[in-house]
């Protein structure tokens, strides 16, 4: 065979093998059959990116389980750790990813599925019904907030959470400005079933939520008086992030969505023809008639959209600093699959960064991890989780109201003297939940007449009494969790706690509760 | 019961909610006195009037027809006003004011706003706290970003403090030294489970345990009580006036304070609302200058109040105002030279959500304070150079 042997040159699992040699090896295999196989055998450990010859990666071991763990659900048991550290990475990517939800299974209060409340009905009201129509939101509101935190407490499918949050906090909407705690909920949903799914899918299903056209101003964006908010928002926040689109892009596309809106009565998405401005207009170059679903199709188009997301993914599970090279692979997954939610998860969980133990505890729990992950962590068992919602609100995260439309900053934000000291109080007294229980009882019997419980507490039904039943019902079962443990000493439970070595050594004799409320004092246990 | 170390835990402890924070006592401090122009031992106290003052009947214009127009039912009878000139006077509550305002140690602003005046409450305080366009999202506090840019000295108790409030307002974010004293039992308990630390093993790690330090040195710096001979209205906002007074009382010194008064966003039933509110805040604000006196800091610190936003100038259907523009502020201090700055609203010109423009920007009030009380560059914390007033004696 004459080949240009140049031209072929190979390099075959980093070993070089010229096309020449590579031939001669094909050639001695044909000739002795029994060698053949052998010869084969060879080829295929020499060319380790061959599937069906490949051998599976190393097993990630505790640590780097422990981390994969943490990082995409709210805590992990050492039994969990252990098993996911006999994976490799692919391996471990694809069981999280194979074993997501899209639906959650804590039932939603009643109010949500029930007849839609026209978001007309306050015209006309006195102000007495006025008065009580804004209590009964503020109501609904914090039943929905008690209604997601109870799903994160308990989901078997805690990533599907950890990604409807993330995408909460990306295509923001809040209860502040919505002020429907059914439209919310119905935005929950939506983002719940996309949150692992396809992104295209979820980007033009959130163009359309009512709850997202309330909060961007859709529906008063018409023929001839245009609102760019939505626009605007779509362009800077949701896809392509600021520098990549100039002012006119933002005025033609605010065109392009005229005539989006809803039905007051209904609360669904409606399009009202007439208020659609179908002239000419021209978006990132593209010119045309074109109406929001092209606009969406044209961001969607542009390379620009999935590196944005993908850096967006970046800074939630690997680093606060995208590595730009790395993040334009994954972007390019991401747009490569058609926009598939998975598949870039998949890349950002077996890359190389992600695993980098430099970027071990480098992220900052949030709020709702801190509290929801504790929980988790120990197996506490609790009953209504009204005070942590209040938790959670108070150290800054409001579950369905972020504070703009930026979302929450998250990173180093959510510390500061305030909410440390916070996190700091709230981890010492779930601690203590044992000791403070007959103080409890007494407060219940109307012993004490100074009480402390939130004031907002006291705008619920039976609010302070329901409250303090909700904390008497927090219990941690010491006995039983410190069994799943070798030992009671830190050798045993630091690496199960925490991300990397604590700021304070605990003293070596430290075993059990003291330990523990050692380990979760320290500012490590802040870290994820 | 005792916790490890020690201490009996009582109930109020226990049953109180995450993000109080408290300062108790403070060691008696040595006089300021030093009248250093520009320089952080000037003591800046921000006033945050909650909710959305109506600077239209705090600040009356008494001989406008507009004016009683727009209010049949609110607006404040000429007869009852305390003139200040010719056409704007203060609401009859604010008498306490008026010593103040003879002395001429307090400056009325009008027409405090921004262009593009936002009317969510959310957005518009937040507009105000970062400084920012109304078009423009920025993350850090104004106050944060000053420190960041020229730190106070390190041997400050810290950089800001936040009292009646546990938002940080002004000193979010950026690598400033700002405790919240929420609560005034609960800070230097709760600070005791800070501790300092050094560990540089990653950037995360390293800002939590700078904000350990923070509240460390603010707690070591912020104890001690001084005995003031000034007392201080029964009211929330006067505790909360004791507290600031404290901190400028402290010997570890702070460069600016904030403290809130809330409840002014009054839709309904305003006359009784406000005018309730008004006089704690006058009461507030004279006892504030009393306690100042005693301590000889009068003349190192100004005051200035601020909210989100003023009300509209037509009074809605509830005996009530919603929510406007423009407004006006006080401006107070030993070194302030008082009197009326900014013109009377323009009632004549209200836009398409019936509201008056704004004159001075609010920018502007902070480039005073930024440039002529503690001599540092404006432009570079706001971004943009704003016009400073005049309200500063030399």
């Amino acid at each position: 065979m004459l080949v240009n042997s140049r031209a072929f040159d190979v390099r075959l699992g980093g070993l070089g093998v010229s096309a020449v040699q590579m031939l001669r090896l094909i050639r001695l295999a044909i000739l002795a059959s029994w060698r053949f196989r052998i010869i084969l055998a060879l080829l295929g450990v020499l060319c380790g990116s061959v599937p069906a010859l490949a051998q599976a990666g190393p097993p990630i071991g505790f640590e780097a389980a422990r981390h994969l763990l943490n990082r995409t659900s709210f805590a992990a048991s050492p039994g969990e750790i252990e098993a996911f550290g006999r994976l490799d990475r692919e391996q471990a990517a694809d069981r999280l990813l194979a074993s997501t939800e899209r639906r959650a299974a804590t039932p939603p209060p009643a109010w949500a599925s029930a007849p839609f409340e026209s978001l007309r009905r306050f015209r006309g009201m006195s102000q007495e019904e006025r008065k009580l129509a804004r209590q009964e939101i503020f109501r609904q509101s914090f039943e929905l907030q008690s209604w997601w935190l109870a799903e994160m407490l308990t989901t078997p499918s805690p990533l599907t959470e950890k990604m409807t949050l993330f995408w909460h906090n990306h295509f923001v909407s809040s209860l502040q400005k919505v002020r429907s705690p059914q439209l919310m909920y119905r935005q929950n949903v939506l983002l719940r079933r996309h949150a692992l799914g396809n992104f295209r899918d979820l980007l033009r299903a959130v163009a359309r939520d009512p709850a997202m056209v309330i909060y961007l101003d859709s529906a008063s964006n018409r023929k001839g008086k245009p609102n760019e908010n939505f626009a605007r928002e779509l362009m800077e926040l949701f896809t392509l992030g600021e520098g990549h689109y100039g002012e006119n892009d933002v005025k033609a596309a605010a065109r392009a969505f005229t005539g989006w809106g809803i039905d007051p009565e209904s609360g669904e998405f409606r399009y009202r023809r007439r208020a659609h401005d179908d002239g000419v207009k021209t978006v990132l170059g593209r010119t045309g008639n074109l109406d929001g679903d092209a606009v969406l199709d044209i961001l969607l188009a542009q390379p620009r959209t999935a590196e944005f997301i993908a850096a967006k993914l970046w800074r939630e599970f690997v680093s606060p600093d995208p590595d730009s090279a790395e993040a334009a692979r994954i972007g390019r997954v991401l747009r490569d699959s058609g926009y598939d939610i998975r598949a870039a998860m998949r890349a950002v969980l077996t890359s190389d960064a992600f695993y980098d133990p430099r970027n071990r505890a480098v992220l900052i729990k949030s709020p709702v991890e801190l509290v929801a992950g504790t929980l988790r962590q120990f197996n506490f068992r609790t009953g209504e989780v009204i005070p942590f919602v209040f938790a959670t609100n108070q150290l800054g995260q409001r579950l369905f109201a972020p504070p703009n439309v930026k979302g929450w900053p998250g990173g180093d934000a959510w510390i500061n003297s305030t909410t440390l000291l916070g996190r700091k109080a709230f981890l010492e007294r779930l601690f203590r939940a044992d000791e403070l229980r007959p103080m409890l009882a007494a407060a219940m019997d109307g012993a004490m007449s100074n009480m402390n419980a939130p004031k907002a507490a006291g705008r619920l039904p039976e609010g302070r009494e329901r409250f303090i039943r909700a904390m008497m019902a927090v219990e941690f079962d010491s006995r039983r969790w410190l069994g799943q443990f070798g030992g009671e000493d830190a050798a045993h439970l630091q690496p199960v706690l925490l991300a990397m070595a604590p700021v304070n050594a605990p003293a070596p004799e430290a075993r059990g509760m003291d330990l523990i409320r050692h380990l979760v004092q320290d500012p490590v246990y802040q870290l994820k | 019961m005792k916790d490890e170390r020690g201490q009996a835990m009582d109930r109020r402890q226990f049953l109180s909610t995450v993000g109080a924070a408290t300062v108790t006592a403070l060691l008696p401090g040595a006089a300021f006195g030093q009248r250093a122009a520009g320089s952080y031992s000037n003591l800046l106290i921000l006033v945050e009037l909650k909710g959305g003052n109506d600077g239209l009947n705090t600040v009356v214009p008494y001989t406008d027809a507009a004016y009683y127009q727009l209010r049949p039912r609110l607006a404040i009878p000429r007869e009852q006003v305390l003139q200040l000139d010719q056409a704007s006077g203060f609401n009859p509550v604010l008498e306490p004011l008026m010593a103040l305002w003879k002395q001429g140690e307090l400056a009325v602003v009008q027409g405090v706003g921004y262009p593009g005046g936002n009317l969510s409450h959310f957005r518009s305080i937040e507009i105000w706290d970062t400084a920012s366009r109304s078009n423009q999202y920025l993350s850090e506090g104004w106050l944060a970003r000053v420190f960041s840019l020229s730190p106070p000295p390190s041997r400050f108790a810290a950089d800001g403090v936040v009292v009646g409030s546990a938002e940080m307002g002004p000193f979010t974010g950026g690598r400033t030294r700002a405790v919240a004293l929420a609560n005034t039992e609960q800070f230097l308990r709760q600070a005791r489970r800070a501790a300092p630390a050094s560990d540089a093993r990653n950037q995360a790690l390293g800002h939590i345990l700078k904000v350990e330090r923070d509240i460390v040195q603010a707690a070591a710096n912020l104890s001690g009580k001084h005995e003031f001979a000034t007392s201080f209205p029964r009211s929330a906002f006067g505790n909360a006036i004791r507290t600031v007074a404290q901190v400028a009382a402290s010997g570890g010194g702070v460069a600016a304070v904030k403290v809130s008064l809330g409840g002014f966003d009054t839709h309904s039933n305003q006359p009784a609302t406000h005018a309730r509110l008004l006089k704690d805040l006058a009461e507030g604000l004279v006892s504030l200058r009393s306690a100042l006196e005693e301590i000889r800091r009068w003349d190192s610190t100004l005051v200035m109040t601020y909210a989100e936003f003023g009300r509209r100038p037509r009074e809605n259907l509830s005996r009530g105002t919603d929510h406007g523009t423009a407004n006006a502020h006080l401006v107070l201090g030993g070194r302030v030279r008082g009197g009326l700055y900014g013109p009377a609203p323009g009632l004549s010109r209200l836009d398409g959500d019936g509201n008056p423009p704004f004159a001075v920007d609010f920018r502007g009030l902070y480039a005073t304070a930024l440039e002529r009380w503690w001599g540092l560059d404006a432009v570079r914390a706001l971004g943009s150079r704003y016009a400073p007033l005049d309200f500063l004696k030399a």
